[in-house]
């Protein structure tokens, strides 16, 4: 009897946790992975839920299994429950349960590949895309538009339902770009130039962060992503181009020292500083990436 | 107060820091003042030095390593209460950002280096002679320098706190960060040094037990009888031996950054910090399959001794074990699949991370089957092994859902990895090794843990469990990341994060009744007359508990798998009882203390080399040559037990 009641807890609490966990996420803007504005994180939320329903195939049994076993077969005076101390083995059984987990896998391996594959491609073809360079500094985030020849630190402004094509380095320890309702994250890393595709199809203020530790600060190293439609987002350019100061070099040495501070924006970039940062530091592009400018130059502006 | 000794205490014993120093330094005072006047008091000294420090035998050294992995399991769960209490509440200054980067690199390095490796060599160094029928490892000496190793390496690590600062780049240390440009301090040394030098011990460890499984089974004992567990220290020691150089490297290489001033990681002249991070995972991935497949030996015993039924599917429960430990090297990049390998190597590493988890499914459903048609015995052994398959279902599930690539995207860093990797570790490594534990206690001691007490832990630590991970992945896709000391009010984590501190102070609780139970049965528990007292299945359940400092006075002939459960079937235990006339004088390796001074010479150069210091490291140095030097002119290191003496020890365990 006294066992009974244990098992019974063994379930209340495993039932009640995951009941607790399952009702919390139960949508809202607060699950934020959950509730994408955009077609990068639509896609990877399609993969989340194929893999949760492909898991618990197993799980379910698993569990139902475990449940019913423990109950039927303890060890009490009078259980009926068959006992064989030498049974031991079923190829039937063995089949079942080598077989089943590796279709389990083929399918899901096979829509990981497919996913991934579609990831590291615009999202929309036929709409040209707008260029975002970030860097990581200490501990802030500074984001660059060379077509727009501006700048803003710790938040981005971008338009609705134009692919932006994400450039990422780093000028300080490796972090990792990260704003879950446009979709999932990539590193900035020193030395190498990065690409991340994302799109919002909504307007909206989107909340990032960095993800990866970088020391003192991180916990600061917030920003925010803001949708507008594109009309306003070329009024938003126009207004930070009369009405801010340049990114000289000289200003990009102060915000480069470790510190942690508000939002800024800048009327204009030096033209090499992002590439120029990636090769003085080391210079690797990934495939596809190395940029148009010819390498003396850019190793001519990394000497600044 | 003179300025150089101002300056002393500031740099290096930290006392500007306040209050949590102090006390830190005041324990660790009186604890070693309370150890150094018992041991005078009680004149044990000697014993201290003459039984364990210079020890050889490998029970011995098992108990050790048991004593130091609960003692790290402490200190990682008082890391891990200040890291929550910090993180309770939106805002907080209960810590701040400088301490929390350091207590979360110390918890994480701990909890692994320095918890669960060296409780897995428990039980392997308890165990595995026993379960083969042989005297004693294939290495003794070497074992005990292992250990030795292993427990200066800690002590280097553990002194950080009070000595010159703890790291604080994370247990992953990964360049730059960990590099001079961003970390001056002596922190990142020690991290360095400590896990090297434990490091090194560990492969030892596993070299020696493979060659002790290989070489030294009893007659009889073909591979295919020998128990799962044992067969899990094969698995397990195969991937340390090819895991380990790798960390070896990477650590050594960072030194050289950080000490000699060469540029390995770093970005200019040259370097490549991603160099780093491919080493780490090349040996981080099957690291933590280091630490479960003892764990999955464990459950193995366990679930078929209290189900008394053979293990079902014994065949293809080893080949699973060996397909984890070999696929286990082909997922290291699942660690980094965001930055930046091309779309066909995510897919590579993300497609053989799946598999990882077939040959895992079907160990569970064995298990299952085990039970299946058998008479289950809820005991504490039992209790913890069943509670891990649901923990670990749900872990591994979560686990398959982060190896889809880009469905890691969104996962990585964030509070679902964290609680992902607790629910393997904890309901996988830590569940199997408190299993393992409570099963092998009576071998090892000679008495029984207290039930009630065992139990009252067993809920207190499972609820806690869920209690405190669960929220963590709902924080997850709230957009949580790890490794922040603080996040604003008005993100809404508030409430998750409270839940889970709540939990996590239920664990601790559940901790403090484990260390509650051992000391009430320390006193009052039943003592194991019959050496099997689970009515088990495995050689070692047919020896006195605790065993003879020999083992086995005759060794033991093996017709079959879970030989001993067959002769108690059959009633012939007898076979393996001792006849005089068998009794042959039996040779034994020699007790000695240069493994403990090998230990402490490593910890000089160590200590020497954390702040540069070449005197220091010289002498040390010097210390570990004269080691080497007095063992390679080491002639005669066996002695003979005589006839007479097990004669003596046998009757005197009524078993003659
Ligand atoms: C009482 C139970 C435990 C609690 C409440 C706990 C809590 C935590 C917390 C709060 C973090 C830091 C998260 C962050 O901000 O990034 C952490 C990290 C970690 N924990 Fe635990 N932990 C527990 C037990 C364990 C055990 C048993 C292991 C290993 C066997 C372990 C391994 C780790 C590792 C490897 C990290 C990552 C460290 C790093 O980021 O460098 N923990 N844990
Ligand atoms: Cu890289
Ligand atoms: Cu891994």
């Amino acid at each position: 009897m006294r066992e009974k009641i244990k098992k019974r807890r063994i379930r209340l609490g495993l039932l009640g946790a995951s009941a607790i966990t399952l009702l919390l996420s139960g949508c809202g803007p607060q699950y934020m992975v959950l509730d994408p504005v955009g077609p990068v994180g639509k896609e990877e939320l399609h993969l989340i839920l194929l893999s949760v329903i492909l898991t618990a195939i197993v799980i379910i049994p698993v569990l139902g299994l475990l449940v019913f076993i423990v109950w039927r077969y303890r060890d009490k005076p009078g259980n009926r429950a068959p006992y064989l101390p030498k049974w031991s083995e079923s190829r039937v059984l063995e089949v079942v349960w080598w077989g089943i987990p590796i279709v389990i896998v083929g399918i899901l391996g096979y829509f990981t590949g497919k996913t991934t594959f579609a990831l590291v491609r615009p999202p929309e073809n036929n709409i040209p895309p707008i260029t975002v360079d970030v860097t990581s500094l200490d501990w802030k985030w500074l984001f660059q538009y060379p077509g727009q020849k501006i700048a803003t630190v710790n938040y981005a402004v971008i338009p609705t339902g134009v692919p932006i094509n994400f450039v990422l380095t780093s000028d300080a320890p490796m972090n990792s770009f990260w704003v879950p309702q446009l979709g999932g994250q990539e590193y900035t890393m020193p030395g190498m130039a990065m690409r991340l595709w994302l799109q919002a199809n909504q307007a909206g203020t989107f909340y990032g962060h960095g993800a990866n530790f970088t020391g003192r600060g991180f916990a600061h190293m917030n920003f925010n992503v803001i949708a507008k439609p594109a009309d306003q987002f070329y009024g938003w350019v126009r207004s930070v181009k009369a009405t801010s100061s340049p990114l000289t070099y000289a200003v990009y040495d102060q915000l480069k020292k470790p510190s942690v501070i508000g939002t800024t924006q800048y009327s204009s970039i030096p033209p090499n500083l992002f590439n120029g940062t990636v090769w003085a530091d080391g210079g690797r592009y990934m495939p596809g990436m190395l940029p148009a400018q010819s390498m003396s130059t850019m190793k001519q502006s990394s000497s600044h | 107060m003179p300025a150089w000794l101002s300056h002393f205490t500031t740099t290096y014993l930290m006392w500007n820091e306040g209050p949590m120093i102090w006390a830190s330094d005041v324990l660790i005072l009186l604890t070693s003042l309370g150890i150094v006047v018992a041991l005078t008091r009680l004149h044990r000294w000697k014993w201290l030095w003459r039984e364990w420090l210079t020890t050889v035998d490998h029970k011995k050294i098992g108990i050790m390593y048991l004593i130091a992995a609960l003692l790290m399991l402490f200190r990682g769960g008082v890391d891990a209460l200040l890291l929550r209490t910090q993180l309770a509440v939106p805002g907080n200054h209960f810590l701040s950002a400088e301490h929390y980067d350091q207590i979360f690199t110390t918890h994480g390095t701990i909890m692994i280096l320095f918890m669960a490796m060296p409780f897995i060599f428990a039980l392997f160094n308890i165990v595995v002679p026993l379960q083969i029928g042989a005297r004693d490892v294939a290495f003794p000496y070497l074992n005990a320098i292992s250990f030795w190793l292993f427990f200066f390496g800690a002590m280097l690590f553990n002194i950080s706190f009070v000595f010159g600062g703890s790291p604080d780049a994370g247990w992953v240390s990964y360049p730059p960060l960990s590099e001079l440009g961003f970390d001056f301090g002596p922190g990142e040394n020690y991290y360095l040094l400590a896990v090297q030098i434990s490091g090194i011990g560990s492969i030892a460890t596993g070299i020696n037990f493979l060659a002790t499984i290989f070489k030294m089974r009893a007659p009889g004992m073909k591979l295919m009888r020998m128990p799962l567990f044992t067969w899990s220290v094969v698995a397990a020691s195969v991937v340390i031996i090819f895991a380990f150089p790798a960390l070896a490297i990477a650590l050594a290489l960072l030194t050289l950054d950080r000490v000699v001033g060469t540029h390995f990681f770093t970005i200019l002249h040259g370097g490549d910090p991603m160099m780093f991070v491919n080493l780490f995972w090349v040996w981080g991935h099957p690291e933590v399959y280091i630490v479960i497949l003892p764990a999955f030996g464990i459950y193995s015993e366990v679930v078929a001794t209290f189900a008394r039924k053979r293990v079902f599917g014994y065949s293809s429960m080893v080949l699973s074990l060996m397909l984890i430990s070999v696929i286990s090297y082909f997922v290291w990049a699942h660690h980094f699949f965001t930055m930046g390998a091309g779309a066909g190597v995510n897919t590579f590493f993300a497609v053989a991370s799946m598999l990882v988890a077939i040959p895992t499914g079907v160990k569970v459903f064995n298990w299952l089957f085990t039970m299946f048609r058998g008479r289950i015995r809820l005991t504490l052994p039992m209790l913890w092994t069943i509670a891990f398959v649901p923990c670990f279902a749900i872990g591994g599930a979560t686990g398959v859902m982060l190896a889809a690539a880009p469905a890691d995207y969104q996962y990585h860093n964030s509070y679902f990895l964290i609680a992902h990797f607790h629910q393997v570790l904890i309901g996988g490594v830590v569940f199997g090794m408190l299993a393992g534990m409570y099963y092998w206690w009576p071998k090892m001691f000679g008495f029984m843990l207290d039930v009630r007490l065992g139990k009252i832990a067993f809920w207190l630590f499972n609820i806690g469990f869920y209690v405190c991970f669960m929220p963590q992945y709902a924080l997850g896709f709230m957009g949580m990341q790890r490794r922040m000391y603080t996040y604003p009010t008005d993100m809404g984590w508030g409430t998750l994060n409270f839940i889970s501190t709540v939990g996590a102070y239920i664990m601790g609780l559940g901790f403090l009744f484990i260390v509650i139970q051992v000391l009430y049965s320390i006193k009052h528990g039943e003592r194991d007359k019959t050496g099997d007292p689970w009515d088990a299945r495995t050689l070692e359940w047919s020896l006195p508990s605790p065993a003879p400092h020999y083992n086995f006075a005759v060794i033991p002939t093996v017709t079959e798998r879970d030989m001993w459960w067959e002769l108690k079937e059959r009633q012939e235990t007898d076979l393996l009882k001792l006849k005089p006339e068998m009794i042959k004088p039996i040779h034994m390796p020699k007790n000695s203390g240069r493994p403990f001074l090998l230990g402490l010479s490593f910890f000089v150069a160590g200590f020497g080399l954390v702040f540069g210091w070449i005197p220091i490291a010289v002498i040390g140095l010097i210390g570990i040559l004269l080691c080497l030097l007095f063992r390679a002119f080491e002639y005669g290191d066996e002695h003979t037990v005589p006839i007479d003496e097990i004669r003596e020890t046998e009757a005197a365990l009524g078993r003659l």
